[in-house]
């Protein structure tokens, strides 16, 4: 059992640390990529949004950064999984392996890199005259775990049943665009009416956003939020595991 | 003495993937046949098969495409499930990939070493331990350290070999093998599984090379029609598979 678990971890060390070395690999700008591509959507709803349209909103861009980061891990990770056992199929059909160690190192890859984009947003937060708190010490590992579970429980499920219908895979890209503009990302959660406040509860993602976001700004962990985005990540992880496991028997037989 | 791997009526269907798969356009354009697919819609790879492989033995299974070789290693793999029946198998399992698999074209040949090996089912500390060895066996010196993209189809298939014959395996299963790489890299497999075999390591081998079986194996199996037709030694069982293939 113990040798069990150590194979484990070091199965998803080296497939994690695998993805992390390819990731970049032939691009000169690197790292930057995993940057730019958050700052520059901040960018542009920050012209639409506080520049056309004159959100009241003080610190916009600031508030804009800290609820892109988050999404952007959630949003790769979630866009490659419909592909990831489909990219791994000649491994897959081959040799026993624990296959969930696939999915898994593709979430941590995305989690490593906005770990490195969090010194970013410190460094936004410190132009606008903020300062990380003594929270985060406690905060950002929570949050890191729970938005880890959360999307590794999305991709478990996205993955094991594209094989079997892979329509899947548009869906997937329809629905995140939907749950993008359905998550107070660019929007305040105090900004929507009244009457549709209750849908709130009804986005699994919403919580967890909010939580980051006032993590990051004013360094208080709410204890509604995390805890509702921690019910949404033991579920979603639970349902993910289940499907996979009753799915992944026949993965060589469908690939 | 116990077998290593014992199949016991083992009946392997696929499904046949017909006209709903291929999207719901084609589902209900063509209704009636889609309906009558989806439900007896079921392809027999292997019908009723038993044997048991012994610990130390060299089996080939012969016959030709599609007779249901592939699906006996894949059972043997532990990778897909028998329909029917029960299939017993006492070991670590390790199968030599096609060329390439379980390989990333970016990664150096160092890092595939161990992507591999870990895949394969050892743990990283094992793997690192046995790294100069793989590479010094794997002749592919200096270009080690080169993203493997840069290899010959030879390069990589000495490197999964090597990879493969350090794993300490218990039962190793061949699909093919020796088909790539040159004269001297197939003389060094050659003798590689016969030290295999003198270390006691059960080998199945699945092969159209009927000189490789006959060097390599110690009993030969036949499948014909998704069953055993003839089990014996590799001599008796390959000039019946020549004299009526013929």
């Amino acid at each position: 059992m113990r040798q069990d678990l150590r194979y484990f971890f070091d199965l998803v060390v080296v497939l994690t640390a695998k993805e992390i070395k390819v990731r970049y690999k032939n691009s000169m700008l690197g790292y930057l990529w995993s940057i730019a591509l958050p700052l520059c959507f901040a960018c542009v709803f920050y012209i639409s949004f506080k520049v056309v349209m004159r959100i009241q909103m003080e610190n916009y861009a600031l508030f804009l950064i800290c609820g892109l980061f988050p999404w952007q891990w959630f949003s790769n990770s979630v866009n490659s999984s419909a592909m990831i056992l489909l990219g791994n199929s000649s491994i897959i059909k081959k040799v026993k392996f624990p296959r969930a160690t696939v999915c898994m190192a593709m979430v941590l890859n995305d989690g490593v890199h906005f770990l490195l984009s969090i010194p970013v947003i410190a460094l936004f937060l410190y132009l606008h005259g903020f300062h990380p708190s003594w929270t985060w010490a406690y905060g950002l590992p929570m949050l890191f775990v729970i938005q880890f579970l959360f999307t590794y429980g999305i991709v478990l499920m996205i993955a094991s049943i594209n094989l079997f219908f892979r329509d899947m895979e548009r869906l997937v890209s329809v629905l995140i665009t939907l749950l993008f503009y359905f998550t107070p990302i660019i929007y305040s959660e105090t900004m929507i009416p009244p009457s549709y406040q209750p849908l709130i509860a009804l986005n699994p993602l919403a919580s967890l956003t909010i939580a980051w976001r006032h993590l990051f700004l004013d360094g208080h962990m709410l204890v509604t939020h995390v805890s509702i985005s921690l019910a949404w990540a033991v579920l979603l992880f639970s349902l993910g595991t289940w499907t996979f496991r009753r799915l992944s028997p026949r993965f060589a037989e469908v690939l | 003495m116990k077998p290593v791997i014992s199949f016991r009526n083992v009946t392997k269907s696929y499904p046949l993937y017909g006209s709903f798969t291929s999207g719901i356009k084609n589902f209900l354009f063509h209704l009636p046949t889609a309906i009558k697919e989806a439900r007896c819609g079921q392809f027999q790879a292997l019908s009723d098969i038993s044997f048991d492989i012994h610990s130390g033995e060299t089996v080939g299974f012969i016959g030709s495409n599609g007779a249901g070789k592939s699906s006996i290693l894949s059972l043997i793999a532990g990778v897909i499930q028998p329909t029917t029946g029960e299939i017993e198998v006492n070991g670590r399992v390790s199968p030599l990939l096609e060329l390439g698999a379980g390989f990333h074209f970016e990664l150096t040949g160092r890092d595939n070493i161990l992507l591999n090996g870990v895949l394969l089912g050892l743990t990283k500390a094992q793997v690192l331990a046995k790294m100069d060895q793989i590479i010094d066996y794997s002749e592919i010196g200096q270009f080690i350290d080169q993203p493997i993209r840069s290899y010959s189809s030879g390069m990589l298939a000495r490197l999964g070999f090597s990879v493969v014959a350090h794993l300490e395996p218990e039962i190793l299963l061949l699909d093919e093998m020796l088909a790539v790489g040159d004269a001297s890299f197939q003389k060094k497999c050659l003798r590689k599984m016969m030290e295999f075999r003198e270390d006691n390591v059960t080998m199945v081998f699945v092969s159209h090379s009927m000189d490789d079986v006959l060097r390599i194996c110690t009993r030969v199996l036949w499948i014909k029609d998704h069953a055993i037709f003839l089990d014996g030694s590799p001599g008796e069982v390959v000039s019946a598979y020549l004299s009526q293939n013929s």
